[in-house]
Order: C-alpha cells, then structure tokens, then sequence
C-alpha cells in the first residue's frame, strides 16, 4: 500500500480494510503499472483472481476486481478499478500475469467489459455468437431478455 | 467455445502441421474438454483448450438464490470434492456475517474435507491410470471411494450432492455409527495406498509414460496462477492448510509434500503421498474430536433444533422466517481461498446488505491449471497430452460453471 502511494498518489483513489482484507482503489489507466508494481517491488508474487461486479444502474457501473498473494508476507490485498457503463475497458495485465488470460476472456464474455491490448480476446463459456453478455444485471435470470 | 477457424489463425494448407481435433467426447479428456491441437507428425506444435461445454450460470443462478440455498449450488461445481466447496462458500459467508463456528463442527468440516480430498485422488488416480492403460488401478481405487460414497450418504443422505455443511455449522449432528465406520476406513486405507503403489509406482510402463513427460518449471506455474498439487509438484512449498489456515487446520500436524521434478511422475507421487498425509490428519480429528454443539449460536441465520421448534414458539417463527425470506447479511465483501483437492479454491461474496448475495464469483483451481497445459505438452508427442491431463487432474464442473 506504502510503495503504491510513494510511486504515484494520482493513481491510487481510496482504500478499504474491511473484515481483515485490504482493497485498493485504482484509476484504470494505472492497473498494469500498478500490478507490475507490486509484483516487482513489494513482494506481491501470486495472482489469485480477477473478476467483475455490476453495479447497475448505478455508475461507475463496472468493479473490476484482482485478487493479489503475498506468499511471502502471507497477505492478500484487492485491487480495484471503477469503469463506467458507456466506455467499459481498460488495459490487460497479462504481460504481467500471464494467469489473467481466461479470466479476462470470461470477465469480457459474461460482462462485456473489454481488456485492451489481450492477445486474443474472445468468448470463453459461452457461444461464439451469443448475443448480449450474461452476468450483467439487466441480463434476466429466466426467460425472454 | 469457439470455433476451430478462429482459434488457430494459420493455414494447415499452407505448411506441414496438422489440425486434429481432441473431444468434447474423448474419454480420457475427464469430461467435456475440448483441445485444439496442431500437429507437427508426433509432435504437439499448438495446443488450445476449448471450454465452456458445461456452463450452466451458476454465479447468475446464486444471485436469484437466498444465501443458504446458494450451499447447493457450490455442489455442483467441483462434483468431486462438494465439500470442499460447501466449506469455502459457508467460510465465506459466515466471515462476512462475523460467526463463531463451534470446535466440534469445525473438526468434523476438516476430517470430511480430508476424506473429500482422498475420495477425489482417488478418482483421478483411477482414471489417470485407465488413460494410460492400467485398468485394474480404476477398479481398487473406486472400491475405497465407494466405502467414502456411503460414508458420506450416511453423515448427509447423500452420496454427491451433499450439502452438509450450512452456514453457521452442520446440518445435523452425524449419527452415532458414523465415527467408528470413519475409523474403520482410515485404519485400513494406508495398506490399500500400499496396493495401488505396489501395481503402479514400480511397474515398468507406467514409469516410463510419466517421468520426463508434462513437465513444468516453478516460475512459469507461479506465473500461470497453477495452485494445488501440480504447483507443488513444481517445486513451489506452499499449502494454504498450512500457511493461511482456515476452520481449525492450525490444530493439526501434517507434512506438506513438495517435489522439484515438475513433471506428471512427480504430480503423481505427491497426490499419493497426500493421501497417506490426509488419513493421517482424519486419525488426529478422530483422537481430537471435540465435544459440543455442531451449529453457531445464531438463531436468526442457524435453523433451530428439530426438538425446539415442536415447543418453542420463537424456534417455530425463526424456522419460518429463514425458509421463506433468508437471513439478511451486512454489507461487504469477502475473498475466502481453501486448499481443495486441485488447488486454490476461491469464494468472493459481495453483499449489498439483502437475503441473497449480490455477487459470487468462485475462482475454480481447474479454470486457471488448464491454462498450464499448452506450456506442458508444445513440442511434446501427442500421446503424452493425454498423460498431462491426467496430471493437473481438471474437473470440467468448476472450469465452466
């Protein structure tokens, strides 16, 4: 959390520590920088788990939500980036954690959210030519959409 | 799922590869696994998985679900292990609503989820080795799991889907016959490890098909997110029984087994040792078993006592109250990870402050080892794909969802 602050406070927009778990709020266009950050200098070393929150219809609608280790200190910590409804992307972070790919893949099939610059960002679960993208809070549960 | 066109860009016409096209209805891809490889002659020159065969939407379907009807749900992902994900899910739940879980429950959550570990080892060693060849290892490794089955059907009622563990504990008290019969097994399960090394760990074929092959160094399974056996297989020490602790696992003593090879011999050696480590620690919870309650002191999230509500008026109206509005949760969000059978098990809950959880993503082991098979078989010989996937021992239940 220190070294995030000391390297760059602008990219950094708030933090959490709720039920002994520290998020972080991060601007989107510092999240690879970000992740790079803490994996080459403070020790953050294992990528658990990437996914999204749709917080419809409120906005920011979108929560793009990473779930970083420590194995070292023993620590996890969450990194978090708000996105809104009309421009939902942002950069892809895996140049830094290859582990990201599927995950992007799902997140952008079943919310539509797009990771810029992912070497091959398709529809993972469901139908290529599904229409619409199924976790999104206006998608119904049943029925006709 | 994909089509074929698009996930290989180049032209087989063009150059000497081939494409060839490996399930979803292959017998040794453990379900609907679907991989895309391309073919240099023997050699694997690209391999790319196709999943999503067997996504059902349970993430969505638990967003229309009350909290504790969400416990059934988590069977059905990982259908080897549900109580591995019954645990993570209610860990999940029970830290965002701040319960104590009494001792009891806690221990008899860790001795099922260690029998759960076995009984799934088990599973993958027998068709492991019936992808091999070995049919007779399939045969002795389901005998023992089928003494688990009924285990299981006698502290749940249910063979699979058992949906024991509920937030703020137990469904019931296990019946009195059911620790002894727990006994009974693990006294005998060491000489039946005995018997599946004896027919495997010195024979000749099965030595020669698995050391050297699938293998995977430590840095590329850190980077690929590979948790669980496969990444201690790699050279990696770290079990989060051991170094995060969850439901009492700091009370028991146990070895974590780690191996430098990282190829799919030594996947194998270590699945085998940590079964032996597993009936070890369901000895230590039957020496240790804990007196008490089996359910939480809660009465507006616990459902009250059978006994209770036939004459207590206030067991009757909270029985009522959480069958048919649930139990509210305050608002949060919690990230609760357990060492299942294939690795790092994952639970994130949001709560918005209503009965039913506004978001549950399960971070699935299988979904992100899977991404470690294109690094384990490209420029190996097609026969040993099937060996590596037998190796990261992937349920395609909790991959799609």
């Amino acid at each position: 959390m220190g070294s995030l602050l000391n390297w760059n406070s602008a990219a950094v927009q708030g933090a959490a520590f709720d039920r002994n778990e520290l998020s972080v709020y991060i601007d989107r266009a510092y999240i690879r920088e970000a992740c790079a950050l803490l994996k080459s200098k403070a020790g953050v070393d294992f990528f658990s788990d990437l996914t999204c929150v749709d917080w419809h219809p409120s906005e920011p609608r979108f929560e793009v939500v990473y779930q970083l280790l420590s194995r070292g200190r023993k620590e996890r910590v969450r990194l978090k980036v708000k996105l809104m409804g009309d421009d939902a992307s942002l950069e892809t972070i895996t140049g830094v954690w290859p582990a990201a790919d599927f995950f992007e893949r799902e997140i952008y099939d079943l919310f539509g959210v797009r990771f810029l610059g992912h070497p091959n960002l398709r529809r993972i679960l469901m139908p290529e030519d599904w229409d619409g993208h199924p976790m999104r809070k206006d998608y119904p549960v049943e029925g006709y959409r | 799922m994909g089509h074929m066109v698009a996930t290989i860009a180049s032209d087989p016409a063009q150059d000497r590869t081939m494409i060839l096209n490996m399930g979803p209805q292959h017998p040794s891809t453990h379900g609907v696994l679907r991989l895309i490889l391309e073919i240099d002659g023997e050699t694997v020159v690209r391999l790319v998985p196709d999943i999503g065969f067997l996504h059902t939407g349970i993430e969505k379907t638990a967003e229309a679900k009350f909290y504790q009807q969400v416990v059934v749900l988590t069977d059905r992902i990982d259908y080897l292990c549900p109580m591995t994900n019954n645990l993570c899910y209610v860990l999940a739940v029970e830290k965002l609503l701040g319960l104590d879980i009494p001792p009891r429950a806690q221990w008899i959550r860790v001795m099922l989820n260690e029998l759960q570990r076995i009984s799934s080892h088990l599973v993958w060693l027998g068709t492991h080795a019936l992808d091999i060849g070995a049919m007779s290892v399939f045969l002795y490794c389901f005998r023992e799991r089928e003494e688990l089955l009924r285990i299981y059907e006698l502290v749940s009622g249910q063979r699979m889907m058992t949906s024991y563990f509920r937030v703020g504990g137990l469904a019931l008290e296990p019946p009195l016959n059911f620790f002894p019969r727990v006994k009974k097994f693990a006294d005998i399960f060491p000489e039946k490890v005995d018997e599946y090394e004896g027919l495997l760990t010195g024979n000749r074929i099965w030595i020669d098909r698995l050391k050297g092959v699938g293998h995977l160094n430590a840095d590329d399974a850190i980077a690929l997110g590979v948790t669980g056996p496969t990444l201690r297989a790699s050279g990696v020490d770290w079990d989060l029984r051991r170094d995060m602790p969850y439901s009492g696992y700091e009370n028991f003593k146990f070895k974590v087994p780690v191996s430098k090879d990282g190829d799919v011999w030594a996947r194998y050696v270590l699945r085998v040792q940590e079964m032996r480590e597993s009936i070890a620690m369901v000895q230590q919870a039957l020496a240790g078993m804990p007196e008490g309650p089996v359910k939480a002191e809660a009465p507006k999230v616990v459902l009250p006592e059978r006994e209770k509500m036939k004459t207590q008026m206030e067991a009757l109206i909270y029985h009522f109250k959480i069958v048919t509005e649930g139990f509210t949760v305050p608002k949060g969000e919690v990230y609760q990870a357990i060492e299942s059978p294939r690795g790092e098990m994952g639970y994130y809950v949001v709560s918005d402050g209503t009965a039913k959880p506004y978001r549950v993503h399960m971070r699935s082991p299988s979904y992100v080892n899977l991404q470690a098979l294109s690094k384990m078989c490209e420029g190996r010989l097609i026969a040993d794909v099937v060996a590596a996937i037998g190796s990261i021992d992937i349920v395609l239940g909790e991959i799609d969802r």
